[in-house]
């Protein structure tokens, strides 16, 4: 199975938004595979590039920005390279997306019938009543019942947790390879929180399709996902199996990530916290994009590191100092 | 739904009545039509009976008392000049003028909606900056002006289409109308268009303010994700969230051009109500004065409740039963 192509193998990926501030460097050279049936966590602050990359392998990256370099290997064919009908034709059956907010990804004033049977007829010749087969079998895998009454209503009559539910339902309706979900549970509650990702994995395990899952919050993935790369200021600092990842960080972003989340054995001594914020991705610091709130850099970060696998193959680090001694 | 109805037009008789205060004070306020009616050689007898016969002599509390028990009877007096019931004068010209008003919310519509999608949707472009530099004209040269370049420009130097006046009208659904010859067309086209300038305008920035707000939502691009077609994105998720707002301006602003189409119809020497108004100003013929308000008034009130049940059908979100006063 190792010589297997992956569903998705991204390659030195760049995105860039040309402002008239000038080109800001969104995602700035991202490589990473997804193989099928994987679940890949993909986890860093605001700005830091994580959900462009995920609408860059969909084909829908806002103006003024554009994929300016890099493969998006899907399967082996190159979606960057791919024009606007096949990527339309891939959307949605082949690769899917959940959005982050419930309340805003299904359009307020058509009903949810109309918004799903549209989805099925986008990429199937079938009858109106196929259709409507289609999407109710999917709000029953997805677990909303009396899905033939919660067709015909409109998405203000759902909670925020059913409303994803119904895109989740929605993204399933052609079983595509791949499915990216950008931070899917963050706008809602912890406890349909935990619905959302246990229905999720059961459905990937079912079906064996890969999953890219957008997020900021560790605590998410680490259930969830098989590998995760943790980006920052439009680069992977570190990528390899989850459990490598969170018990030996190697990046001292990471490393601060992981301690900024609150844990019960802590209680009482003060949460760690990484100094400063996300630089502007239109002056980023010259070298290493995190030395600037770093405590381990010195004059050497100001060259840009190279991806080294200082403690274990395929754990992955882009620093010049990284946290061996844990390892 | 009907409890909402009921409310609304209970408030509505409350607002038609306040008006008729207004409206009754206002006229007499305007002046004493005798001297305009009266042959100046009259003498004191004549005019003391032309002024008892129209039933001026009363007090004005007398004269409202009047007028309001007439009006609720269906009739809002005669009018002085052409000895005829106000009403009806009134409605023999409403047709001219609904349909005047009818063919430019059509063009406003259909030009409108189409040219602010465009501009909003390529925003950028050399079309899509001429369609907003456009409405900028269009909603700042006064209208009598541009009604007149109209008539200069296509009657009398291109001499295509006729200065003024409305063609021949045929029985079309129980109404009058000119629009099915092209005799009527022709003349219908100017003061349509000139009529419509205004409100094109608004259609078309409203249009492109709703689409440049609507294509960045979240749930455009789920549209998208889902692989649904870009024309199918554009006329169903984007069309149909920009149409609320439209729809509420078009349906308030659709009485303001029952009501003021009076400068295009003077322009265009077409025979509907404003004309008629005017030249009633003009002779302080009351009772057509306080006819043509009330009806205006009366209409204003229905196109609002119409704008509103048309709304709920356009957006799910608001049910008229959720409505509180």
């Amino acid at each position: 199975m190792e010589d297997e192509t992956p569903t998705l193998a991204v390659e030195d990926l760049k995105t860039h938004f040309f402002t008239k501030l000038g080109v800001a460097e969104a995602v700035n050279g991202v490589s990473f595979t997804v193989k099928k049936g994987e679940v890949v966590g993909l986890v860093g602050e605001s700005g830091s590039g994580k959900s462009v990359t995920g609408f860059s392998i969909i084909g829908l990256v806002d103006h003024p920005g554009r994929v300016v370099e890099g493969k998006i290997l899907f399967k082996g064919e190159d979606l960057a390279q791919a024009d606007d009908d096949r990527m339309r034709s891939l959307r949605g059956r082949r690769i899917a997306m959940i959005f982050q907010d419930p309340m805003m990804t299904l359009n307020p004033v058509l009903r949810i019938d109309t918004q799903m049977i549209e989805a099925v007829q986008a990429h199937e010749q079938v009858s109106e009543k196929e259709a409507r087969e289609t999407a109710r079998d999917a709000l029953v895998q997805v677990g909303i019942p009396s899905p033939d009454e919660r067709l015909k209503s409109y998405p203000h009559q759902f909670s925020g947790g059913m409303r994803q539910r119904v895109a989740i339902a929605t993204a399933l309706l052609h079983k595509p390879d791949l499915i990216i979900a950008d931070e899917p549970t963050t706008a809602l509650d912890v406890t349909i929180q935990g619905q959302i990702l246990h229905e999720v994995q059961k459905l990937c395990r079912e079906t064996g399709m890969s999953l890219i899952w957008i997020t900021h919050d560790l605590s998410v993935v680490a259930g969830l996902a098989d590998r995760i790369c943790v980006m920052y200021a439009g680069q992977i600092v570190e990528r390899g199996e989850i459990s490598d990842v969170l018990d030996h960080p190697l990046h001292p972003y990471t490393n601060g990530l992981i301690g900024s989340v609150p844990s019960h054995n802590r209680r009482g001594q003060p949460l760690a916290q990484i100094p400063g914020m996300t630089p502007s991705l239109l002056n980023l610091p010259e070298g290493c994009a995190f030395h600037p709130r770093c405590p381990r850099a010195d004059g050497a970060c100001f060259v840009q590191p190279q991806v080294t696998e200082p403690a274990k193959l395929g754990h992955e680090v882009r620093c010049v100092h990284p946290h061996l001694e844990q390892a | 739904m009907s409890v909402f109805i009921i409310r609304r037009l209970l408030q509505s008789v409350v607002v038609i009545w306040v008006m008729s205060l207004l409206v009754f004070g206002g006229v007499y306020l305007i002046g004493d039509p005798i001297d305009m009616l009266i042959n100046p050689e009259a003498d004191q007898e004549d005019i003391d009976a032309a002024i008892r016969a129209l039933g001026l002599d009363k007090p004005i509390h007398e004269q409202y008392w009047f007028f309001l028990i007439n009006a609720l009877k269906g009739d809002l007096g005669s009018s002085f000049i052409f000895n005829e019931p106000a009403l009806q004068l009134i409605l023999a010209r409403m047709p001219a003028t609904m349909e005047l008003a009818f063919a430019s919310l059509f063009i406003s519509i259909f030009f409108g909606i189409p040219l602010g999608m465009w501009a909003g949707l390529h925003p950028e472009s050399i079309a899509g900056r001429s369609i907003m530099t456009g409405s900028i004209l269009g909603f700042s040269l006064p209208s009598f002006w541009v009604g007149i370049m109209f008539i200069m420009f296509f009657a009398v130097i291109l001499g295509v289409l006729p200065s003024g006046g409305r063609a021949e009208t045929t029985e079309f659904l129980g109404m009058q109308v000119s629009f099915l010859s092209w005799d009527g067309l022709s003349h219908i086209l100017l003061p349509a268009v000139n009529l419509a300038l205004f409100k094109l305008s608004l259609v078309i920035r409203l249009s492109r303010a709703g689409t440049q707000e609507v294509i960045h939502q979240d749930y455009i691009k789920f549209a998208r994700a889902k692989g649904v077609s870009e024309k199918r994105v554009i006329l169903v998720h984007v069309l149909k969230n920009i149409l609320i707002p439209v729809v509420t301006i078009l349906g308030l602003e659709f009485g303001s051009v029952i009501a003021f189409a009076v400068v295009t119809e003077t322009v265009f020497a077409w025979p509907g109500m404003g004309k008629l108004i005017i030249e009633s100003i003009d002779q302080l013929d009351r009772p057509v004065i306080v006819a043509y308000l009330m009806i205006i008034v009366f209409m204003f009130i229905v196109i609002n409740l119409v704008v509103d049940i048309l709304y709920s059908v356009l957006d799910p979100r608001v049910r008229l039963q959720d409505v509180k006063a």
